[in-house]
């Protein structure tokens, strides 16, 4: 918190911090969270490689075995770097498709977490289709005949965030954040000048507030601490119940809800 | 029509550029300089030969109503949509300014509509830089899910020539939300069994390369256009080195394996007629 801009001033630039912090609970930390000891990982694409910044696997919570997918970041040096600091190259978005194909095939719910700055933009993924792995994605995601939820808990970056993200619901946690591009890089692009982030962050409306307001997501989730267990219990009971109510659906009604719940974004002004 | 015509013999061109070189009496307007090869071109010779470089092949942009040209049989491009226009949903500061003056130029990033191409009836969508880079907007994306959502219905194959700098920032959310919307509709449209081509076109970046335009069933490519999800500036920045000359070429992606062809624009139409019949698409009477 040592930006001189972030003050009350800029109440969304203080939100990108708060999402952004080092101290805050990451994704493996949610998967202990509300899967506990039944957690097993699962890895690799199958095609090149295992991305660790997408962890991935399978747990019960209660009795119902879920497909879950997280982007980790990483709690300490060492583990960030060994994350990719969340970045995920193509291989990730093609591990998670396996894994939501493979949970579509046994009628098991998937659960995503998202939490990463962005795709990873770099040679290795560009040479391996980093645009055809998030546009696949986009796509099989939105057929995907299983319920899909998916909960924001940390930063949303672009499409590297969106590939996690067709869901049947989003949520997103009190102090999560989820954009089309880093308030840094909209203030350098649109007034060459990062330092305007703060500025960038308003106009950008990337609060889980603003989201639930432009109606892109369903529910703000209260922020839970580690060893909060009546928290992670009533998390754990809301996803199970959001899981039932679309399981009950038929695969075409399931369908149509996921399609029309993109399709009407953002066309409020649209006659 | 036989794109071919268009192409006068090389060496007569390249004689002439140079002859026309030392004529100091034409108005600058007149000619353009090839960003490849430097050679200063008349600029009439340059769009007769489909706005390539008759010296180096270099592809120039074109606008959407050019490219509608090139592909559209005379007069049958019907367009749909044309009165949606974006506007500044999320009030972001100067986004108003910016519209304003793109509006100038055309009415939106892309173009929608059904056309025939010899004779083949299919639907046409047609990105515009001139539209504030090609971005994808709510309206962008609308504009696109509604010519899919048609085709669908109409069982039609669709054509998008691509380009865009990614998706618009001042529209903040709701345009990242464009991606998986306009995904939605390239998967029923498929779903449906019908045809997609996308043609990528200089430069196609972002969140355009990142949904519909790595999606066709068949994607093409002009020569050497830029093709990225990450733009060379931003990998720079975080390799902190310079990228080799050839990467994220059209011709890079097509050695990697991401698109089906390299297609030069003299070949294009008659390449996507071909395709579109091979798919059982009929002329129309
Ligand atoms: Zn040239």
């Amino acid at each position: 918190m040592s930006n001189p801009a972030n003050n009350n001033t800029y109440p969304a630039y203080e939100k990108v911090m708060a999402a952004r912090d080092a101290a805050k609970l990451t994704a493996v930390d949610y998967i202990r969270s509300l899967f506990g000891d039944s957690f097993i990982e699962l890895h690799g694409d199958r095609r090149f490689a295992d991305d660790k910044a997408i962890v991935a696997g399978l747990g019960m919570l209660h009795d119902t075995p879920v497909t879950v997918i997280g982007i980790e970041k990483g709690r300490n040096t060492k583990e960030r770097m060994d994350r990719n600091f969340g970045q995920a190259h193509p291989e990730g978005y093609r591990k998670a498709l396996r894994l939501m194909k493979q949970a579509e095939k046994f009628r098991r719910p998937v659960l995503c977490l998202v939490d990463t700055s962005g795709a990873y933009p770099g040679i290795g993924a560009e040479e391996r289709g980093q645009g055809q792995a998030i546009a696949e994605n986009l796509m099989e995601m939105m057929t995907l005949k299983t319920p899909v939820l998916t909960i924001l808990i940390g930063e949303g970056g672009s499409g590297g965030a969106l590939a996690l993200a067709v869901a049947d619901e989003v949520w997103m946690l009190e102090n999560s954040v989820y954009s089309v591009i880093s308030p840094e890089g909209c203030a350098s692009i649109l007034w060459k000048d990062s330092a305007k982030a703060p500025q960038a962050a308003e106009a950008l409306k990337m609060t889980a507030q603003d989201l639930f307001d432009l109606g892109v997501i369903e529910r703000i989730i209260r922020q839970p601490k580690a060893e909060d267990k009546a928290m992670f219990e009533s998390l754990r009971l809301l996803v199970l119940r959001t899981f039932e109510k679309n399981a009950a659906l038929s695969d075409a009604e399931l369908i149509e809800q996921r399609y029309q719940r993109f399709r009407k974004i953002g066309t409020s002004h649209i006659k | 029509m036989d794109f071919f015509a268009f192409v006068k013999p090389k060496n007569e061109l390249e004689g002439s550029a140079e002859k026309q070189q030392n004529k100091p009496f034409v108005p600058e307007e007149m000619w353009v300089k090839c960003p490849n090869c430097n050679t200063l071109l008349l600029t009439t010779d340059m769009e007769e030969n489909l706005h390539v470089c008759t010296h180096c092949e270099h592809h120039f942009r074109m606008t959407s109503k050019q490219r509608i040209e090139l592909l559209a049989d005379r007069d049958s491009f019907q367009e749909y949509d044309a009165q949606l226009q974006s506007t500044n949903l999320l009030d972001f500061p100067g986004y108003d300014e910016k519209l304003e003056k793109a509006k100038k130029k055309g009415n939106e990033s892309v173009r929608c509509g059904v056309c025939t191409m010899d004779s083949v009836r299919t639907v046409l969508c047609v990105m515009d830089a001139d539209f504030m880079m090609g971005s994808m907007g709510t309206v962008t994306g609308e504009k696109i899910t509604r010519a899919f959502e048609y085709a669908t219905e109409q069982r039609l194959p669709v054509v998008i020539c691509t380009v865009s700098g990614g998706a618009r920032m001042q529209e903040g959310i709701l345009s990242l939300m464009q991606m998986a919307k306009t995904s939605g509709a390239v998967k029923r449209h498929s779903d449906a069994g019908l045809l997609y081509i996308t043609v990528l076109t200089d430069p196609t970046t972002g969140g355009v390369t990142a949904s519909f335009a790595m999606e066709g069933d068949i994607i093409l490519a002009e020569p050497n256009a830029l093709v990225a999800f990450a733009g060379p500036r931003v990998i720079e920045q975080t390799m902190r080195q310079k990228l080799p000359k050839d990467f994220q070429t059209s011709e890079f992606v097509l050695q990697k394996g991401f698109i089906d062809a390299v297609v030069p624009r003299s070949a294009l139409k008659s390449t996507l007629v071909k395709l579109l019949r091979m798919h059982g698409y009929e002329e129309v009477k």
